[in-house]
């Protein structure tokens, strides 16, 4: 947990001018293009050659038994493996047409561009309102009622606002879990990235706050591209557009997801997601 | 999974007991009616309440499945296809109570010279085949078993739309016969209908097994 609080801190502590804040209200078109990626940890190789395109505006799902690779391959997005021991990656990944992986890529600033939401909610012990601006103060907006708008855009994105609008003040560690997770991903959004990474976002919250990430989620792909990790089949059906299965560190099948779900082409895929193994 | 697993092999049982109790109550239907056997059409109607009793089981248990297994890729098509299927199976053995009724209430036999001149023994046995196919592609997952129903049914509407000018024709040469005449053309109707019951549930079949929707499709 004190790394992803490390990660987010680093994130949002680059400096960029007020002015190229964009209109949160604006489409951002990103893609994501996966080409012949291998991964190892030291001499265990985690990913084996997968190629994969990211659509912008979908929801991607990757589903697969612990231990297939689908966090790993989805922690390369942002470069969150260069801070694994041992961890070597072979292969191109573009983000909106440029190899993130190339030796001049400053990751920071990549980080703002692809946002990531944990597992378990990690708020700043700080205000719900400073939780959401930090980013946005730090990088260097000083208008107080800029911030306040943007604080409120965030929290209005994320359902949150009608929830906490009485209540800025309040430490963020007050709030429910869902409403952290919310929090979290309003946070995420400050800093206007265009894709958004979530690693099993849901697991630790109950269905009624399960509900509402995923209906976030639904409502986000207008404006981000959204790859999410998740171990729940029916929430990959629910709200993803394509799913990827992954196996032993191997993509099995990518396809959309109403064919994943009906109809998959690979066996080992249908008796996955039917239970069958895994 | 083992748990869901069972409860599939479960809710196939029953569809396979809907198939087999739906095909003798057919059979027996057909033998009664041919033969005019009052007996045996009391033995269909009164196997009826074992028919609604096993459709309503099958309902039951593809709603228990549905929501608590959340079935996805073969798991659903299969509880798709066996309510419709269940369904459907229902439905013809409504037809089989049906005319076992018209044996029942009807006093008179009917006219074998009628009977030949509809080729109402063609037309069951046809349907016999039918049943005996999609038994056969529902018990081994045979989806070539239940195409060949296709092309039997073709019989079965051939025989249906012939039977207004053959049945027009005979009541011109008797009209003694017109009581008669209708009530074999209710029948025909029905077991024309049967026959694209059968045809929907090889249809459901074939969805199953290899998730081809070949309903509503024309041949090009």
């Amino acid at each position: 947990m004190a790394k992803e609080i490390e990660i987010i801190m680093e994130t949002v502590t680059e400096q960029i001018p007020a002015n190229s804040i964009i209109d949160s209200s604006l489409k951002k078109k990103a893609t994501i293009e996966v080409k012949d990626v291998k991964v190892w940890y030291d001499t265990f190789n985690a990913i084996k050659g997968i190629d994969m395109n990211i659509k912008p505006n979908t929801v991607t799902a990757f589903i697969g038994p612990s231990g297939c690779g689908k966090s790993t391959f989805l922690r390369l997005f942002n470069r969150m493996n260069d801070y694994v021991e041992d961890f070597r990656m072979e292969g191109k990944i573009k983000v909106n047409g440029s190899n993130i992986y190339k030796k001049k890529v400053n990751v920071e600033e990549l980080r703002k561009e692809i946002g990531m939401v944990f597992q378990k909610p990690n708020p700043f012990p700080k205000s719900i309102f400073d939780n959401v601006a930090y980013g946005l103060k730090l990088q260097g907006i000083t208008d107080k009622q800029l911030i306040e708008e943007l604080v409120i855009d965030c929290l209005k994105q994320v359902a949150l606002w009608d929830e906490v609008k009485d209540d800025l003040k309040k430490s963020a560690m007050a709030l429910s879990g869902g409403q952290q997770q919310r929090l979290c991903i309003a946070r995420t959004l400050a800093v206007q990235p265009s894709i958004i990474l979530m690693d099993e976002p849901t697991s630790a919250l109950d269905p009624i706050s399960t509900a509402k990430v995923e209906e976030l989620i639904f409502k986000l792909k207008e404006k981000y591209t959204i790859v999410i990790v998740t171990h729940n089949m029916q929430q990959a059906s629910r709200i993803s557009d394509y799913t990827a299965f992954f196996y032993l560190g191997e993509l099995v099948e990518y396809n959309k997801t109403k064919t994943i779900f009906t109809n998959p082409e690979k066996q080992q895929t249908e008796n996955y997601i039917t239970g069958r193994f895994g | 999974m083992a748990n869901a697993q069972y409860q599939r092999d479960l809710l196939n049982e029953s569809g396979a007991e809907m198939l087999a109790i739906c095909t003798v109550q057919l059979e027996k239907a057909k033998d009664a009616f041919l033969n005019h056997d009052s007996d045996l059409a009391e033995e269909v109607i009164l196997n009826e309440i074992r028919v609604n009793a096993l459709d309503l089981r099958i309902e039951k248990s593809c709603e228990k499945f549905l929501a608590l297994y959340n079935p996805v890729a073969i798991d659903l098509r299969f509880i798709m296809a066996i309510r419709k299927i269940n369904f459907d199976l229902e439905r013809i053995a409504d037809h089989a109570y049906s005319i076992s009724k018209y044996v029942v209430e009807v006093d008179e036999k009917i006219p074998p010279h009628l009977l030949e001149a509809l080729k109402f023994q063609k037309m069951y046995d046809t349907i016999v085949k039918m049943l005996v196919n999609i038994t056969q592609a529902y018990e081994n997952k045979d989806v070539k078993a239940a195409r060949k129903v296709f092309k039997k049914d073709k019989v079965l509407d051939q025989i249906n739309i012939d039977s207004f000018s053959v049945l027009e024709a005979e009541i011109k040469k008797d009209n003694n016969i017109i009581s008669e005449a209708l009530l074999l053309f209710s029948v025909i109707k029905k077991m024309e209908r049967v026959g694209d019951l059968i045809k929907n549930i090889a249809e459901e079949i074939i969805f199953y097994i290899d998730a081809e929707v070949v309903k509503h499709k024309k041949k090009k």
